[in-house]
Parts: C-alpha cells; structure tokens; sequence
C-alpha cells in the first residue's frame, strides 16, 4: 500500500486548522475551437479516478453544479485534467480562467467506472470534446489487448482535438470532418458502417458525443447485436443519486445516470426521452448564455473578488478558531 | 429553582398559550422570509411560567435526545436565559435548529401535563427563544473540550446526525472530521428544509460553532466514491468511522408519464430552490418557472409540505397537495399543515395519480387521478387506501413534484463489501450501540431508519457518539 505524503501531513496537523479547500488550475490551455484543457488539483479525485467517471463543479456561490468528463489524472501529482466546450453560461466563464485561478467546488470521481475486457475489436465513437472522455477507456482497452479502433468526428478541423492522443490510445484511428476540412468528410456513423461492410464487424462500441450521434450509432449496431455503450449527459444537480433529476429511460426501467451510469446499454437507451429532458431548461441557458457574453469581462472579475474574499473570510476563521482553542483547550 | 416562578399553581393555569408571532399569509406566500417571527422576552417569560413544574415531567420522556425540559424553563422563569440555553446545549447540540423544525406535537409537547386539558406548552417556542436570544448576544457557552485523546473520528455526513455526533465526540478530545458529498454543510437542513422555515444563516452558525469547538469539515467528498470506508481508516488513520449520510435516492410512483418535462422528485426541486438557490434571479442554476402555473405536488410529509409551500413562494397559480390518503395519517408536522393551508395551498386527500399526461413535445398537462378510500389497516398500522372504481379524473399541471420518500443510497455500500444492510439496503447498526457488522464502523440517521425526522436523527447522532467514545477508549468490539 503505498502511503501518499500529504495523508502524512494531515493526521500532523492540529486539530482546527483543516479547512474545505478551492481547487487551484496549474495549467490552462485552448487546444480548439472554444475548447479548452485544464489541469487542476483534485488529490483525493486524481487518486481514485477510472476511466469513464465524470466530476461535477461548481464555480461561484450563485453558481450552477455542471457534470464534466475527466481526461485524465496524476495521483503522484495530485492533479485531474479536464477538457471544456464552452457551451452554456457556466463552461463559458471556466473557460476564461487561467492558471493560478482557483475553482469553487470540484466533487467525484462520480458514475461506475467503464467496464473494461477483452472485447476483440472495440471501437470507439467520439463526437469533438467527447473525445476527451473516450481517451481514458480506448487506453484501457487497448492495454487490454483490445483492436481499438477510435473514430474522432468533429464539424470541422477546429474541433478536432487531441488527435497525437488519439493515435497513442488506439489501434487504429480516424478522423471525420461534417465539411471535410481535415481529415475525411462525412459523420463518424459513416465510418461505423464502412468498417461494418468491410466485414470488420466489431465486438464491442462506445460511443460518446452527442445524443443524436449517440441515437445514430445506436441504429447501426442494435439490430446487428453488437455490445453497444453510450455514456449520457442528462441534467444532473448533486450526482450521488440523490435528486433524480438525472434519470434516463432504459425501455420501460428509469435509471439514474449519476450512480447507475453514466454508461448505458446503447439498445435500451430512450434516446427521444432524453434530447426532450435535456431541452428541459434551453430558453434559459440561451438567456443566460447571451448575458454572460454581453458583460464577459466583469463577470470574470466578479468572480475573482468573489474567490479572494471567501479566501480571506476563510482565514478570518482561522485565526478566530485559533485564538478560541487558547481558551479552552 | 422551583419557586424562580412567582405564580401560583392555579395562576398558571389561566394564563393562555402565547402565540407564536407570523408573518401575514399574504405576504409570506409570496417571499422566503421565515413565517415564525419568534417570541419576544416578555412572551417567552409568559410562556414559561405556564409551566407547572411537574415531579415526574412527561416532555424529558418524550424528548428523543432528553433535553431537561424542566430544568430549562425554570431558568426562563428565572430570567437568565443564556444559562437555560447552556442548560438545553447539554442534551441538545442545535437547539435553534430543533427549536424550529421538531415535531413538537408528538414529542415533549405531547408529553405536557397542561396539554391533556388545554394547550400544552410551546416548549418548541421556548426553545428557539433561548437559542436565538444566545446566538444574538453574542455570548455563546461553548462547551468545554477535554485533554486530547489521540484518536480521531471521521464522520460521513454534515447532517442532523453527523453534526450532533460531531459534537459530542470533540468534547471528548478526540479528533473530529466531517465529510460531506455537497459543496455546503448542513445536509437536509441546506438542501431540504426551506428557508422559510429555518434560515440558512442559522445552520451556517451552529456549523460555525462546531468549528470553534474544533471540528475540521472537509465538503466535496463522496464516501464511496472519493474514498472509500477502509481508506479513510487504513490509508488516512482514523480510528473510527460514523456513517450518517441520509436516506439518498428519491422514489418516483412508477407510473406513465415521470420522464415528461416538469415532473421533478421533492428532493431535486427542493435542492434547486435551497441548496442552489434557484428562486434567486441572481443564481445560475435554473428551476421550472412556477408563476402562473399550476403546480401538483404528491405526497404527505414534511417534504411534500415544504415543496408545496415552497412552489406557491415562486409564483405558482394555484399550488395542490395531492395525498392518497386522509389528512389524518399525514406525517407532516401539525404546524406546517396550518401555515400551509393559511397561504392558500389547496388540499386533496384520498387522491392518487395513477397517469401523468404531455404534450406533443415532452412538457407536461396534467395528472390523471384516482378517488380513493380508506380500507383495512396496513403493515404501517394505517388504513389502506384503496381506489374507487370510475372515480378517475384530470387535475391540470405544469408541474408535479414527487414527495413520497425515499430509498437508501448505495454509494457506501457498494464499495464496503463487508457492511452488512438488509433487505431495502440499509445499513444494519446495533439500536443502542449503533455498530455496525464492520469493526470501528457505527451508522445512525436515515442510513439506518429509513427516512425519518431531525430530531431522531441527533438522537442517533449522540447514541453514536457516546458508543465511538467508549470504543475509541477500550477497544473492544467483540
């Protein structure tokens, strides 16, 4: 067992001093077009992650709790990172930090993990900033003796990310553009079926993108009978199962994706059910997406004054808990 | 102390219950300002010396954690309140929370002597009166903390049990570490209970009070997930472990229609507008816009009653509790059913929805409902409601939130092959000693009862902790 240095400090701390603690970024970078990469400490999540498992984060008080997929993590370094497609109001704030900023709340690893095997052929269908959560379990795979052949899609070659990633985890790798503009032209569906026609019928997919992709693959492969996963993104709010507000439709069964997912037998999956829940908040998300724009810049600052003064109310307490000890102890 | 009340026995006995000042249904339907205004000194003086001082004080039997009632209120007759509230901290770790949130009816106020012919005294009134006026001076009598022990408790859970046990394992001297899954501590009393009836500013005080005392929080740690039971005890050293994570998963009824849009369980409705503040332009997180629209919420607990309440403050047209069974097997608590019904929330008993209905895109109509009739008593030792044939009918909603309890949460037990729970997946813990089958494991709270209230929740929480304690100083489990 291996015995980290930092559980070391903590049991030799005193008693009162540890204090819940923000989540600093060590490095931000954009890597396409509005997606952005962060490297963040997260020890306690960087030490248990497994491919396929997701975070939620919370960036200020009046903030919302979004679930976002993780790349990758170092637990010697005490560090996760993430990939972030500025989407909605929330992911378009995180993506102005930098290095050196901090992040409210981060909780997880969250969801079961991918189930890894010896499939044979694996392929796995990734739609832009989903690759990102497919890098995880195509290494596994392939560390498990799997053919993976990884099909990256993307509207065009802006958002094609980590392709060199790509190529290492897999086998074999192709990249899909919708107007062709790097790599081949067409949806990663139409490359699903080529390797189908071609009699290279895999053993096992994943897909994991958006739900109309998704609800594609799954098309394709259910009525051939090939094992087919889908990792989900329904609405969620806490992710430990205890809201519901995630659950997807699997025939006539509801499942919680937080905890009973996020991977999903692709045939059960109500795709339908799904794209309409998903929509459940649309006009204001565009709403609130169009504001945050409008006043970008001082919403950046806002948040930075909010995360220094937390900072500071947070030492106020320190030192009072400090002096009260004096007295009692 | 007795005679610290001037009046005589007989004299006592006229004097009627004082009222608990509210805010005016009107205009708290519309705001999440809290409805209890709080008694003033002079009513709470008035109040206590109603008090008879009983010999044998039916109200400390009936207190699941035995706050020495009687005790209490002679100081309050005596005038010194700050010794009253010291005296209440004994027994009782969140008295201004209790105060506001227990169900008094059937607990110390149900035990009153007066109350078998008239009006029992409001000891839940009292109560808050003595935690409140402390917590406004300023003077608060933290309790003293013995020599360190060099042991050390990690607790799952920021709740009612996790925050009582908390404190009474730090006076003890050992170390104590509260873990929660959420970004704020509190559990139920942030994400559950609304503000209009216990003021977050208030939980965030007696979490703050547990910090002076020396208890370390840790937020954002799902036990099970983040780390597991046995590496919180091999791999980070703690000497004991108390699991007080809640009841968890929400249950829907299991009809056609849940996955419409606007169908919501209590929890995450709740969850939005409290722990996200969704009712609040400036938050992020969104909710379903209520106003003007019809809202049905299902069930007849607490819960159910908070979310109803709680629909009606964000604007809703009409607001409806709908219960399959009658008003008098209702487990909310009396008072909620009083505030509710003053703010216009209409009541449907013996009513099931048995369908709910959408539109063409997913967003929901309605709810098709059932009449229904009490039968012969159930396992729950109520009369089951059984459907009236042809009594089927459509109640209009935009909204329907489902309030009808909940299942326990896996997330420990999935990753703790030797926790032994039963047949529902709760946890198996010992009523008295709340071990469990793990050594150095104890687990107390909705993990344990299924869900249940606050105040049985501390008292498991002090159960608990007096157990950890005698474990943490003799070692032995078998």
């Amino acid at each position: 067992m291996r015995f980290p240095q930092r559980f070391v400090l903590l049991r030799s701390r005193p008693i009162g001093s540890e204090r819940e603690v923000m989540f600093k970024i060590v490095e931000a970078r954009d890597v396409g077009f509005r997606i952005r990469q962060f490297v963040i400490e997260a020890p306690r999540i960087a030490r248990k992650q497994r491919p396929g498992q997701f975070i939620i984060l919370r960036l200020r008080q009046n903030g919302e709790r979004i679930p976002l997929t993780i790349k990758s993590s170092n637990p010697a370094a005490g560090t996760i990172t993430i990939a972030v497609q500025a989407v909605g109001k929330t992911t378009s704030l995180l993506n102005c930090l930098e290095a050196g900023d901090s992040i409210l709340d981060i909780v997880g690893p969250l969801g079961h993990p991918s189930e890894i095997a010896r499939y044979g052929t694996a392929v796995i269908l990734a739609g832009s900033v989903g690759t990102a959560m497919a890098l995880p379990t195509a290494h596994a795979l392939k560390d498990a003796d799997n053919h993976v052949i990884f099909i990256e899609g993307a509207r065009s070659k802006e958002m094609v990310v980590f392709e060199d990633e790509v190529r290492a985890a897999s086998s074999e790798a192709y990249i899909m553009t919708d107007d062709g503009s790097y790599g081949e032209q067409g949806l990663v569906t139409k490359k699903l079926a080529e390797l189908i026609a071609a009699s290279r019928k895999p053993d096992f997919v994943l897909a994991v993108g958006p739900v109309p992709m998704m609800r594609a693959v799954a098309k394709i492969t259910a009525p051939l009978g090939i094992k087919t996963m889908v990792s989900l993104n329904s609405i969620m709010v806490d992710g430990t199962g205890m809201c519901g507000g995630c659950r997807v439709l699997l025939g006539t069964e509801s499942k919680f994706a937080c905890v009973d997912g996020p991977e999903f037998d692709a045939s059960k999956v109500n795709f339908e059910v799904l794209m309409q829940r998903n929509s459940m908040y649309r006009e204001k998300e565009c709403a609130s997406l169009k504001e945050f724009e409008e006043h970008q810049a001082e919403e950046v600052l806002e948040l930075r004054a909010e995360l220094a003064s937390k900072r500071a109310a947070e030492e106020r307490m320190r030192e009072e808990i400090a002096a009260e000890e004096k007295h009692y102890v | 102390m007795s005679d610290a009340n001037p009046l005589p026995r007989k004299e006592r006995m006229k004097i009627a219950r004082v009222p608990m000042p509210e805010l005016e249904p009107e205009i708290r339907a519309h705001c999440f300002a809290e409805v209890n205004q709080g008694l003033q000194i002079v009513d709470a003086e008035t109040e206590a010396r109603r008090c008879l001082s009983c010999a044998k004080p039916g109200c400390m039997e009936k207190c699941p954690v035995g706050v020495k009632v009687k005790q209490v209120i002679e100081l309050i007759c005596a005038g010194d309140y700050l010794a009253a509230a010291a005296k209440m901290r004994e027994d009782n770790a969140l008295p201004a929370i209790t105060g506001r949130v227990c169900p008094q009816e059937n607990q110390c106020e149900g035990g009153c002597v007066v109350g078998r012919k008239g009006q029992s005294i409001a000891i839940g009134n009292l109560e808050r009166f003595i935690a409140d006026y402390e917590r406004e001076s300023g003077k608060l009598g933290l309790p003293a903390i013995a020599a360190p022990t060099g042991k050390s408790v990690a607790i799952v859970g920021s709740g009612p049990a996790g925050l009582s046990a908390a404190g009474d394992l730090i006076q003890k001297g050992h170390r104590v570490r509260v873990f929660e899954a959420l970004h704020e501590l509190g559990g139920v009393l942030v994400y559950g209970i609304p503000e209009f009836r216990l003021p977050k500013s208030i939980v965030k005080e007696e979490v703050d009070n547990l910090r002076r005392m020396g208890v370390e929080f840790e937020t954002n740690v799902v036990v099970g997930k983040s780390v597991t039971l046995d590496e919180l005890m091999r791999i980070e050293g703690y000497d004991a472990v108390f699991v007080a994570t809640g009841a968890g998963l929400p249950i829907f009824l299991g009809i056609p229609g849940e996955h419409l849009n606007g169908v919501y369980s209590a929890n995450e409705f709740l969850t939005r507008v409290n722990l996200m503040r969704a009712y609040d332009p400036e938050s992020d997180q969104p909710v379903y816009d209520c106003r003007g629209r019809d809202v049905i919420v299902v069930g007849g607990g607490n819960t159910a009653m908070d979310a109803v309440r709680t629909s009606m403050r964000l604007g809703a047209r009409t607001a409806t509790l709908v219960y399959r069974r009658s008003e008098a097997e209702m487990p909310a608590r009396a008072e909620e059913v009083k505030h509710a019904r003053q703010e216009g929330i209409e009541f449907r008993m013996l009513t099931d929805p048995v369908e709910l209905l959408g539109d063409e895109k997913g967003w929901l109509t309605g709810a098709r409902c059932m009449k229904m009739e009490l039968g012969e008593p159930d396992a729950s030792g109520r009369r089951r409601p059984m459907p009236i044939r042809g009594s089927e009918h459509v109640l209009p909603a935009h909204v329907v939130i489902i309030g009808v309890g909940t299942h326990a949460n896996p997330l420990i037990q999935s990753t703790t092959p030797d926790l032994k729970t039963n047949q529902r997946n709760y946890i198996v813990a010992d009523p008295e000693t709340m071990r469990t089958s793990k050594r150095g494991v104890f687990a107390g709270g909705d993990i344990v009862t299924g869900g249940a209230t606050v105040i049985l929740a501390m008292g498991a929480g002090r159960k608990a902790a007096k157990a950890v304690d005698a474990y943490l100083r003799d070692g032995v489990w078998d």
